[in-house]
């Protein structure tokens, strides 16, 4: 049995070094990925453009100004002196949000009464308002903890063309999201999403087009009549991917820790073995797209439309919590969704077996139905 | 006991009837050639035979075991060499071996062996280094034919080794064929070369699913022997045929290769007749004489009388 298996792999990485196209394939989506994601898709809002409308004047709204330009956050592009102003600033996209200091400020801090300082954000690019609303938030609740040390009430506004919406922002939250990602980087966030995608292309689309080529060009039916079982079959043809796909967690995990500085703070181990239970349910579903086409042509269009709703629904890209509720329940179906909570978990917060085994189990449950349900469909017959 | 037997075997893809009834046998170390025109069901019936294709009614058995029950056993005791070729073309001649080696499970002790002996077999000692794809059609297929008898397999299904290969190389691998059958192995190999049908000790000629003949090459021509056959060479052959259309004791007019082969029950009688006719016509007649049946004689015989029937 194992000699069949390693037989096959053996075969396996003789053709793919062999040829250049599958080298191609094996290691320039992954870099290419990580720089897409490392360094082009920068959703990072770095010197935000604001504009600084003071109403009060005094040394404690100048000193929460120089918190705002000190932060590296924001530049000031602009001293609005009216509403009108106002107005224009934000209907031109001068600037990306207004921050509006009401007189009395200084006096009502003083005295300890509530205070309120307004933020007045373009809302039209949702991504960039967020993440100006709570930088915005943290540095004004730092403010209000440092200076005042007493809660503060922060209103902002959040403002989409048409009329200001007011919001509290309640600290918590902000809190909560600077712990994670302290520094708010998208790209903590993407890159190591990107192994959850990196895995599923690579396994997925490579072991469906392996075996079906083998089916195109005759050798299958060449295989069939011979003893070999179809499980050494299957794992001969998946395994060089498995391993593939393990390599290319520890490329990513290593250009993410020296290149992109992102801090690994849980365990690898325990990224490895997750990365097994994932490979288990996209090589298995690779297997089953095997079963399903008979021309590679066929199992090409069978992967992408496989692999890009799960790339869409998986949360890498575009949060889940943002999504209609009914889609929310649609990506518990979807082991990318998994993955990608997992390598987060492990990369950001430093999860471990203790908060992620729900996760795993779903992982681990889904791998076994899919490979099961593709030995089933695996036959040595033609018919 | 038969190395090969089949009872009635009939396998349909969907409502079409690929193999209609099949029945034969083929006894130990018997080179049994499978005729017949593309679509006959000749790939089909291999399939079936070597557990690939379920059939859908019948039986029948390949060294003893049955095929729809005990496929794996006859996987071990078989070799086969599909219509397509299916070694990997981006290995070399002895990856490709030491591949099947492995997968076939040929004892460690016996793979040295082997392997000396299929290259030294397939004559390709000197290039085990080069790359499959860069071997020609002749080599390939001696090459693909180790790989089925890496693990000596006591029967073996050969469906149209030599297709696309040139007639020098065929001569080569039908020699092979041949040193194979007197180790005792049996071949059971399909063609639609005619002249290959020579080198079988027995023949099944197939057509749209049924067997239409069955037996030696000589027992196939001595069946055409109540009729006689005459080559006939004409200065235009088409006319010819239409001239002769219905003329007494003309049986059949066939084209081959450039001239007309013309059946017929009486030679001198008939003769005399045809000359007579074609000369009316202003047809000049190079060469009438009479021929011994070929092979493809036969078959042509054998399939119109077969059309007759079905009309
Ligand atoms: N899997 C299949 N599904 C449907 N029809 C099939 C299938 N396999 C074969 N056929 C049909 O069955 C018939 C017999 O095919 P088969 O391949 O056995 O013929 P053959 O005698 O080997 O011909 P050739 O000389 O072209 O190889 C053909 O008409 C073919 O189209
Ligand atoms: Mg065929």
């Amino acid at each position: 049995m194992w000699e069949r298996i390693f037989v096959i792999l053996r075969k396996e990485f003789i053709q793919a070094l062999r040829e250049p196209r599958m080298r191609v394939l094996l290691f320039v989506p992954p870099i290419l990925q990580l720089i897409v994601f490392g360094f082009a898709v920068n959703l990072d809002v770095d010197h935000a453009r604001i504009a600084w409308m003071d109403m009060d004047r005094t040394p404690q709204s100048r000193s929460l100004r120089d918190r705002f330009t000190g932060s590296g956050r924001f530049d000031i592009v602009s001293a609005p002196g009216s509403e009108e102003d106002v107005q224009r600033t934000l209907d031109r996209g001068e600037a990306e949000a207004v921050v509006r200091i009401l007189p009395g400020f200084a006096r009502d801090t003083a005295r300890g009464r509530e205070t309120e300082v307004q933020v007045l954000i373009d809302g039209t690019n949702s991504n960039t308002a967020s993440l100006v609303s709570s930088y915005a938030a943290s540095i004004i609740a730092e403010y209000s903890v440092e200076v005042l040390e007493r809660q503060q009430r922060i209103k902002l506004l959040a403002r989409s063309p048409g009329s200001p919406v007011s919001m509290s922002v309640p600290q918590v939250t902000a809190r909560s999201r600077v712990w994670f990602n302290p520094d708010l980087y998208s790209r903590n966030y993407f890159v190591p999403g990107v192994i959850a995608n990196i895995i599923m292309l690579v396994t997925l689309m490579l072991t469906a087009l392996g075996i079906v080529r083998e089916k195109e060009i005759g050798t299958m039916e060449q295989l069939m009549v011979t003893p070999v079982r179809p499980m050494e079959l299957m794992l001969g043809k998946t395994l060089p991917f498995a391993v593939v796909g393990l390599l290319d967690v520890v490329l990513i995990t290593v250009v993410a820790f020296l290149v992109f500085h992102i801090p690994l703070h849980g365990s690898f181990l325990l990224l490895l073995f997750c990365a097994v239970l994932y490979l288990m349910t996209t090589l298995g579903a690779g297997l089953f797209l095997s079963t399903i086409s008979h021309t590679q042509q066929q199992a090409m269009m069978a992967s992408f439309f496989f692999s890009t709703p799960a790339f869409m629904l998986s949360g890498f890209a575009f949060p889940i919590r943002n999504m209609p509720v009914a889609v929310q329940y649609l990506t518990y179906l979807n082991p990318v969704r998994y993955f990608i909570e997992i390598v987060r978990g492990i990369f950001l917060k430093g999860a471990g077996v203790d908060v992620l085994w729900p996760q795993m189990a779903a992982l681990a449950a889904y791998g076994i139905a899919v490979v099961s349900l593709s030995a089933m469909r695996f036959h040595k017959k033609l018919d | 006991m038969n190395s090969v037997e089949i009872q009635d075997i009939v396998k349909t893809f969907g409502s079409f009837v690929a193999v209609d009834h099949v029945s034969l046998a083929v006894a130990k170390g018997e080179i049994f050639g499978f005729l017949g025109p593309n679509g006959a069901g000749k790939s089909t019936t291999i399939r079936v035979l070597c557990g690939l294709l379920t059939p859908t009614s019948g039986r029948a058995s390949v060294n003893g075991f049955d095929v729809a029950r005990q496929p794996e056993e006859i996987r071990r005791t078989i070799g086969y060499m599909s219509q397509k070729f299916s070694l990997y073309d981006d290995l070399t001649v002895e990856e490709n071996i030491d591949f099947f080696t492995g997968i076939y499970g040929v004892p460690r002790e016996k793979r040295a062996e082997r392997k000396r002996y299929v290259l030294e077999m397939a004559n390709l000692t000197e290039r085990r280094n080069a790359l499959t794809r860069t071997l020609s059609g002749g080599w390939k297929q001696r090459l693909a034919l180790g790989c089925a008898i890496l693990h000596d397999p006591p029967v073996l299904f050969l469906d149209e080794p030599t297709s696309g290969v040139d007639p020098l190389a065929r001569g080569a691998f039908w020699a092979l064929i041949h040193d194979l059958s007197e180790t005792g192995h049996t071949i059971f190999v399909s063609t639609h070369y005619m002249d290959e049908a020579e080198y079988c000790h027995r023949l099944a000629l197939m057509y749209r699913g049924k067997v239409i003949a069955l037996g030696t090459p000589a027992e196939l021509k001595a069946g055409l022997t109540a009729h006689s056959l005459l080559n006939l060479d004409s200065s235009d052959p088409l006319d010819t045929m239409r001239a002769l259309e219905g003329l007494a004791g003309v049986l059949d007019v066939a084209v081959f290769g450039g001239g007309l082969h013309v059946t017929v029950d009486d030679v001198d009688a008939t003769s005399a007749r045809v000359r007579q006719r074609l000369a009316a016509q202003g047809i000049k007649v190079r060469k009438l004489e009479q021929i011994e049946p070929s092979m493809e004689d036969v078959f042509v015989a054998l399939i119109e009388a077969e059309e007759r029937k079905a009309a």
